[in-house]
């Protein structure tokens, strides 16, 4: 009896930025394990390294570059197969009070959360590296709808990222292909453990969600599955909550 | 300008259509993938490549490719 799963990336070769660490590691792991050919992005080769050994078996590749450098975006586009799938996860956070911002740690917020996938999903589609019915996936942040104390310049990157994902997806559905974002809450990584939040408050706040705990980058990578494979065909413009339940941060 | 250059810039413009149909006397509205998006993109690639400004009036009152070639070399 053939076995039915409608979530398989056989076949497909999906591109995977920010997967030297957390949500983007998970995601370009559960792709490989679906059977994707993945291509994997990261600033740091030590640790992109890292994700590549952590990789199912295939032909995968891994792409060093700094998606906030121009030049390295086009060379690096330049190296990559026609895409059936692409994930831009790539991102940093940083907790800082709006009376206290300066103008470069916005620039780096605004640069890297938001100017850099955009301008990569630019070149990718100027190079046509995009096939038709591809899904384009973009990890947002439900702090993009949800404002919490210093997270401003966090929180207004992923809205502008989700904004324009959803103007991209209107744009580029008459090749069918589908853009989507994943809006996660807090999810065990890196990144929230920076700005000045310690790992007790963050285990307090954990308590409070529904379904007590916090995400984990296998949790949402099975949500970027799902978006990558083509049993969500008649998804695209999606914004999608993925929570443990809450509704709102903090 | 160069026929054969705006061309190529024309043709840049369509993801699924094969390069080859598109010549001078191209009809290219009668092209499959042609829509109000491709118009949107031979605006913004007329102002790059060209720095001229044409709008979608004037594209809807071209036929073929060289009229459209014509149209911005008139500019």
């Amino acid at each position: 009896m053939d076995t039915f799963n409608p979530f398989s990336l056989v076949g497909k070769t999906v591109l995977v930025t920010g997967a030297s660490s957390g949500i983007g590691r998970g995601i370009a792991v559960a792709c490989s394990r679906m059977g994707a050919t993945v291509v994997i992005n990261g600033r740091n080769r030590q640790r992109l390294q890292e994700t590549f050994v952590s990789l199912a078996e295939g032909r995968h590749q891994m792409a060093v570059a700094d998606l906030n450098d121009q030049t390295a975006v086009r060379d690096l586009v330049e190296t990559l197969p026609l895409l059936q799938g692409i994930v831009h996860c790539a991102g940093i956070g940083q907790r800082v009070l709006c009376k206290q911002l300066t103008e470069t740690d916005l620039d780096v917020v605004m640069n890297t959360n938001f100017k850099s996938p955009v301008m990569l999903q630019t070149e990718i589609l100027r190079q046509k590296k995009v096939a038709k019915a591809a899904s384009v996936v973009f990890v947002s942040s439900i702090a993009a709808e949800s404002p919490t104390i210093g997270n401003s310049m966090y929180s207004a990157s992923k809205s502008a990222l989700t904004a324009y994902a959803n103007c991209l997806a209107v744009e580029l559905a008459f090749r069918l292909i589908r853009v989507n974002c994943i809006m996660p809450a807090m999810v065990w990584t890196d990144l929230i453990l920076k700005g000045g939040i310690t790992e007790e408050d963050l285990r307090e706040d954990e308590k409070k969600y529904p379904l007590k705990r916090y995400g984990t980058p296998e949790d949402i990578a099975n949500l970027a599955i799902y978006l990558l494979s083509d049993a969500s065909s008649w998804m695209t413009g999606s914004n999608i909550k993925i929570s443990g339940g809450v509704y709102k941060l903090g | 300008m160069e026929l054969n250059d705006f061309i190529e810039n024309f043709a840049d413009q369509f993801d699924e259509t094969d390069i080859s149909e598109i010549q001078p006397d191209t009809e290219f509205h009668e092209l499959d993938e042609w829509s109000s998006l491709t118009a949107m993109g031979i605006i913004a690639m007329v102002k790059t490549q060209y720095g001229k400004a044409i709008t979608g009036k004037e594209i809807r009152g071209c036929s073929t490719v060289e009229d459209l070639f014509n149209l911005v070399a008139g500019k």
